[in-house]
């Protein structure tokens, strides 16, 4: 059996308002400006509310992911609301087409949408192996560009946000600023301004003098990290507020960025032909493509650097983070990337760590909860506390849990201070 | 002085200390979920009697404690936290502190580098666990304990969560086990629960402290706790204060007590919860509401010589038994409705008794029992039918509404509905473990509040905003309601609440559905819960419905099966029930023992009867009522477990040395061809047997992840089974791809099948010193395999000979090739068999470890008492091309299921039952589809939830119903 909803024609790019989650809502930000600049329309759902979750448990199976039923919510409350134009509405989703349930939220939005009477809303599907060939994303080199250029300046945004603000002496500056660069990104997309790495430099370059000359008072707090399913870990509907949360509890947040999701992505086309066998040319595609984005991430990290701020190390070392802990074959869901992540903050003094997954997430029963005792045996100053998403647990177990590993975190930091 | 409070989810605890640290002043008390009153009063005594307008430090903590600590600024310490603080005063000796309270249990690991471990969101709390089991087993918690320490044996009883401990709970006391014996194995459950699901891996040894208020009333607790961890540990003096004495000790900033008793008052005055919209908007339309349903009412008329032919329905139900007799007109005589207390026999003995004493000249025509103690009442008491109670309650709802298309019975334990369509039952949804609850959950709560469940939902009508609980199983509810309380919900507030997440539970939960029209226009609600006229509500407003709620809601199983005797009884017979002289000659000895049958080792009740006539309870198979062994020869799980044994049984020679292999997961699949490659390589190869209690419990100590599948928390046993054969290596490889079917769009495997391998790696001790290859390999690209597995095994075994490997592997592919077309063919064999002997066919579909009789837990054999064939989905799925499917259908294994889905469409006697694990994240989209498939095909939908401990008796209603409702559609054409 197979459902019938409206495909996406490339026509509809022109005539369309494309609604997308909010999943790292300053990432996706400079993300939908990037979009806007080459025409296409998008909306970035900003609907919270325990409506979104009803309409969720609703319309997908309730043993679902958490996010799958989160956007799917979102998306069916967006279309209630009024807002939108029906006739001139389609609904973005991403599919990594990995061998996680991921790559099936396309077809649960197909059906809730077809339940929920909206079946003539076009879903379009983002992604890049080949899947969904008749309503895919139209994506151009240009765009592809500018796409990139958006999530660097994304990630280096959400970086020194969460270096600076915690530290801020006139609260509420580092927002202030994140807002104007917004305004600054529009602009430059605008203008096509630049994309070779020298530009590209020059703008990293740009963005961290402006956080860098934001007055700060220096104190010693808590440093938390963050990892976890991509969702759950960005999205503060996901994570009731994490970061807001962890802010509160006086302490540095560091979420790795999502360009190391997009290389990781990129890894393991390269790294199936290792293992497994296959076209050398995809071998030879994700590394140069590869090649390139690091090249440019560090660029930044090195910018970052010159100005006193923390950033990670390249992604070839991170790759070798997992060694002897998971191998890089763990491909599903956030696979061997989220342990790399792990061990890097553990490395770079962010040793407590909050590892986040929606409840039932099957690749985090192995990546994230399957390595904590290990990564605990090698690094024994690391303060990993899971904490697990789902519509009905409670939001106060879960800050308790937080807040004991936040107890631990406080006792290392004063014992290495006294 | 110093002061600490602990507000937990159901105590509230103070310590007030002197500056020398000598206790001056404790108090230990339930809240009843007024916290903020009782956190005032005792501020005030403390004020009264000790500090005055002193500032004094003060620290708050305990998990309902953070919202008043947020906003009535007192100094908050995390409770793990202040346990330590506590703990390393008062006991710097100890290594390791175990804490269970109300509803949390926490593990500290004090020295060699300090852990801290809690119960994750889905672990059901402990304490307010085993008040729960107490209420069911109707003791309190003291005399629980009492009955405890006499057991005589232990029961296995689910130690993952709550709720499914619950349900392993009810069928032994329906099947008459003893008190004591159930309650000491729910101690012992908490025990396993506690070190499953808080040691992950780490050992707890050394002077063990134990803390909270389960650990210090229990005894046996304690003695479970001291057996299973090989410890002697302390529960030391004040151990129920030892949050509130960290928070006393820790507390580093003054307060004066007047001032905060003046903001926790404020605070008392704002509220702050999600809530929904009130049941009803005024008195006036509630009594419409009660005025409707209350004319929905079945005939009664005296029960007097006139009407003294009659037909009696028992339903024995889980928490209940319910007795109604009918006269030939199905008109009412007589109705009883009482809780069983643990053991359905004696109570329908003194109905039965009270009606021949009361009405001596009845005269029974029928007597037919249905329900969760069908069997049991109708062998004791000798009924004329047996049936089961969806057919009862279709029955009844059918007399009552004849156009009725759906049906749902909310009861105490279990909640029921089905869907009706040309007069056969066409769908059947049954709570699973994990949603289960509702009713008792109700009544559990009331009681925790001190008051009776009608109560309680009397409190929540009228309530102005309901609090919003969302709709999943009562654990997550407890701590739902324990935020609310925290966000100041009132009693009624949480009342109704409550009554809205049980429906919301039953609607989107457990028929998932997503509209009204969907249910049907002609819906019966049942079943005690709906007498709470709060449930009844809700559920009308959620689903925008009027619904018929007939005034015997509760006794609609009772009724059913008396109508069923009416219907099927001949007109002047004579009921084969006991006569008033045998009842009162009437005993009942009830016995438990293990069967040594077969490896299933089922835990078998006895019930020995006054005339010598015995009724055994919780077998899977016929053999120990027979006691011949089980025909097996329409079985293909049996022939499956055969053709592995095969593999076991011929190791090798060993020449080259020995290999380990887990019979785990995918192995179950690809043992012969793992087997074939290493003997021809001249290895022995040694497999682990299959699973078994004592197999996983071996390895239990080792899983990280808690509510990941049973069947990859078992490979934690098949590792540590393995390691004690001391073999060169362990051979378990992890793949991110299967074999290729042709049937789907890729041919992943998930990712706990796929990448299981590195969970044991990292987190199996055993694995110390031995050579462990988990290497990625892809079969799926034969070739590039054979190089890739050339190296690998090179590496591993420099003495082998390319030649040698290269034949090897298409000696593997050869035997894997042959072993799957042997078992389709053998699937073929049983498929003409069944048809010739007239016998239904079963595919009961899952994966390749489904086979395992530990993860099955037999349910295989249960279908063949049913008189039908069961084959798999990997048996069939080769007789079906590629089709298009609603989802992405891109793993092996599942791309099997929807080719067999598919196939039993076009087979008249063939009908699919999927079995899915518990905490498989892939079977949400599964299960739903492969319905889809088979309801285009016109074929009914069973799944068959099963996990760790499975409740087999809520899977043989599945069963008996699936296979009722295929007769009925069968006698309809």
């Amino acid at each position: 059996m197979s459902i019938e909803t409206a495909k996406f024609t490339a026509d509809m790019i022109q005539t369309h308002t494309i609604l997308i989650p909010n999943m790292a809502p300053v990432q996706f930000a400079v993300l939908k400006a990037a979009l806007r600049s080459e025409g296409v329309h998008v909306e970035m759902m900003d609907n919270t509310g325990s409506e979104v979750a009803q309409l969720g448990l609703r319309y997908v199976h309730n043993d679902t992911c958490y996010p799958a039923l989160l956007i799917i919510g979102q998306y069916i409350d967006a279309l209630n609301s009024g807002k939108y134009d029906l006739e001139h509405t389609a609904l973005l989703i991403t599919q990594t087409g990995g061998g996680c349930r991921a790559s099936n939220y396309i077809m649960l939005l197909r059906k809730a949408l077809a339940n929920s009477g909206y079946g003539n809303i076009p879903v379009v599907s983002f992604n890049t192996s080949g899947l969904e060939k008749d309503s895919a994303f139209p994506l151009s080199y240009t765009l592809l560009e500018k796409m990139a250029a958006a999530l660097f300046y994304g990630d280096e945004v959400f970086a020194l946000r969460n270096q600076v603000k915690p530290y801020e002496v006139t609260p509420g500056e580092t927002d202030r600023l994140c807002e104007r660069w917004y305004t600054t990104f529009d602009a430059w997309f605008h203008d096509h301004n630049f994309y070779n790495p020298m530009k590209l430099k020059k703008h990293f370059r740009a963005i961290a003098e402006s956080f860098a000359a934001i007055p700060v008072h220096k104190t010693e707090k808590v440093k938390v990290g963050v990892v976890g399913e991509i969702y759950v870990k960005y999205s503060p509907l996901g994570n009731n507020d994490l970061i807001a949360f962890l802010e509160s509890q006086d302490c540095e947040v560091n979420l790795p960025g999502v360009m190391g999701f997009v290389e990781y992505c990129i890894a393991n086309y390269s790294l199936d032909v290792s293992f497994y066998g296959g076209k050398k040319l995809i071998r030879v595609g994700a590394d140069s493509l590869l090649r390139l984005l690091s090249r440019i991430g560090e660029a930044q990290s090195s910018v970052l650097r010159s100005y006193g701020f923390y950033a990670p190390g390249p992604f070839r070392e991170l790759m070798k983070k997992p060694d002897g802990i998971i191998h890089l074959g763990a491909k599903m869901g956030e696979g061997w990337l989220l342990t790399a992540e792990m061990v890097e903050l553990i490395e770079d003094g962010y040793a407590n760590i909050v590892c986040a997954q929606p409840f039932g997430c099957l690749p985090n029963h192995i990546a994230g909860k399957g390595v904590i005792n290990k990564i605990r045996e090698r690094y024994p100053n690391a303060n990993i506390t899971p904490v697990d998403y789902d519509p009905s647990a409670s939001r106060v177990n879960q800050e308790n849990r937080i807040k004991l590993m936040l107890a631990v975190g406080r006792e290392h930091l004063n014992s290495t201070n006294s | 002085m110093r002061i600490g409070l602990d507000i937990g989810s159901t105590t509230i605890k103070c310590a007030v200390l002197e500056d020398d640290g000598t206790l001056r002043f404790s108090t230990y008390q339930r809240h009843y979920s007024h916290i903020v009153e009782h956190c005032a009063s005792i501020l005030k005594t403390i004020r009264d009697d000790y500090t005055g307008e002193e500032p004094v430090f003060f620290a708050l903590s305990g998990s309902a404690g953070m919202g008043i600590a947020e906003a009535c600024d007192i100094p908050f310490v995390q409770e793990v936290y202040a346990d330590r603080v506590a703990a390393s005063r008062r006991n710097p000796e100890a290594d390791c502190i175990i804490e269970l309270g109300g509803e949390d249990a926490k593990i500290l690991f004090l020295t060699n580098g300090m852990e801290v471990r809690m119960n994750g969101s889905c672990a059901g709390g402990t304490g307010a666990f085993i008040d729960q089991m107490a209420t069911l087993l109707k003791v309190d918690p003291a005399a629980m304990d009492e009955a405890a320490l006499c057991a005589e044996r232990t029961y296995t009883i689910a130690s993952r969560c709550g709720v499914f401990a619950k349900s392993d709970i009810q069928p032994l006391i329906n099947q008459g086990a003893k008190t004591g014996d159930i309650a000491a194995s729910i101690y012992q459950a908490v025990v396993n629960q506690t070190i499953a699901g808080l040691a992950q891996g780490r050992a707890i040894t050394g002077n063990v402290l134990y803390l909270g208020g389960p650990l210090t009333f229990s005894k046996c607790l304690r003695n479970s706790f001291d057996r299973t961890l090989n410890v002697k540990g302390i529960c030391p003096e004040d151990s129920l204060l030892y949050v509130a004495l960290g928070a006393a000790y820790y507390a580093d900033q003054k307060r004066n007590l007047s001032d905060v008793i003046a903001r926790i008052d404020e605070y008392h005055s704002q509220v702050s919860f999600t809530s929904l919209p009130p049941l009803f908007s005024d008195r006036e339309e509630y009594w419409k509401f009660h005025m409707r349903h209350a004319k929905a009412k079945v005939p009664r008329v005296p029960f007097d010589e006139a009407h003294r032919r009659v037909h009696i329905g028992i339903d024995s139900g889980s928490t209940t038994i319910k007795l109604v007799v009918i006269d030939e007109d199905a008109n009412i005589l007589f109705t009883d409705y009482r809780s069983n207390e643990g053991n359905p026999v004696p109570m329908v003995k003194e109905t039965l008794e009270k009606i021949y004493k009361e009405y001596p000249f009845v005269q029974v025509i029928s007597a037919s029992a249905t329900g969760y103690g069908e069997e049991l009442i109708r062998n004791a008491f000798h009924c004329d039918f047996g049936l089961v109670e969806t057919v009862a309650h279709f029955e009844a709802a059918k007399h009552f509404l004849p156009e009725v298309d759906f049906i749902i019975d909310i009861g105490g334990q279990d909640m029921k509905c089905f869907r009706i369509e040309d007069g056969a039952v066409s769908d059947l949804f049954l709570n699973e473990a994990c949603s289960s609850g509702c009713g008792s959950f109700l009544q559990t709560f009331a009681e925790a509040m001190g008051m009776d469940v009608e109560e309680f939902a009397m409190q929540g009508l009228f309530a102005a905003h309901p609090v919003d609980l969302g709709s999943r199983c009562t654990v997550f509810m407890n701590s739902s309601v324990k935020q609310a309380q925290k966000d100041g919900a009132t009693l009624d507030c949480i009342s109704a609440g409550l009554s809205i997440s049980v429906v919301k539970n039953a609607l989107y939960k457990v028929i998932r559905t997503s509209s009204a029209e969907s249910l049907g226009k002609h819906v019966v609600v049942q079943g005690g819960t709906f007498y709470n006229e709060a449930v009844l509500r809700a559920f009308e407003k959620e689903m925008g419905i009027e619904v018929i709620r007939p005034d015997i809601a509760g006794l609609m199983g009772a009724y059913g099966a008396a109508l069923y005797g009416l219907n099927h009884a001949e007109r002047m017979a004579k009921s084969s029930l006991l006569t008033k002289e045998e009842l009162s000659s009437f005993t009942q000895k009830v016995q438990g023992v293990i069967c040594q049958g077969c490896g299933n080792h089922c835990q078998l009740t006895i019930n020995r009867f006054q005339d010598g006539s015995r009724y055994i309870s919780g077998n899977r198979c016929e053999k120990p009522v027979t006691g011949k062994d089980a025909d097996e020869s329409l079985n293909l799980y049996a022939y499956k477990r055969r053709k592995l044994l095969e593999y076991v049984n011929h190791p090798g020679e060993g020449t080259s040395g020995t290999i380990g292999i887990p019979l785990c997961l995918n192995m179950y699949e690809l043992l012969p061809f793992w087997h074939t490659c290493f003997t021809e390589l001249g290895f022995r190869v040694i497999v682990s047997p299959f699973s078994s209690r004592s197999l996983y419990q071996s390895g239990q100590g080792s899983i990280p992840s808690d509510t990941a599948c049973f069947p990859a928390k078992l490979s934690h046993g098949h590792i540590a089974w393995l390691a004690e054969q001391n073999p060169d290596a362990i051979f378990y490889p992890c793949m991110s791809y299967n074999f290729d079917e042709h049937l789907g769009d890729n041919h992943y495997n998930c990712p706990v099948v796929a990448y299981y391998p590195e969970v044991l790696n990292d987190n199996c001790h055993e694995l110390e010193g031995i050579r462990f290859i988990l290497d990625y390999i892809n079969p799926s690209r034969k070739r590039d395999f054979e190089s890739r597995f050339s190296t690998i095994l090179k590496r591993e075994f420099p003495f082998l000979k390319k030649r040698q490997i290269k034949a090897a592997i298409e000696k593997a592919y050869q035997e894997y090739d042959a072993h799957m077309a042997d078992i389709r063919q053998k699937a073929e064999e049983i498929i003409e068999a069944a048809r010739a002997q007239k016998k239904r066919i079963i595919v009961l579909a899952g994966r390749p470890y489904h086979i395992d009789p530990e993860i099955n837990h037999g349910i295989d054999k249960l279908i063949l008492r049913q008189n039908a064939a069961v084959i798999s989905e990997d048996s069939i799925s080769d007789r079906i091309t590629k089709f298009p499917t609603s989802v992405l259908n891109q793993w092996t294994y599942h791309s099997r299921l929807y080719a067999a889905a598919k196939y039993c469409c076009k087979e008249a006697d063939m009908d699919l039952v999927q079995l899915v694990s518990f905490g498989c994240g892939l079977d949400a989209i599964t299960t739903d589809e492969t319905k889809e498939i088979l309801r285009e095909g016109n074929k009914l939908y069973t799944q068959l939830k099963i996990d760790e401990i499975t409740n087999l008796g809520a899977v043989n209603i599945r069963i008996r119903s699936l296979f009722a409702a295929l007769r009925e559609r069968e006698d309809l054409l």
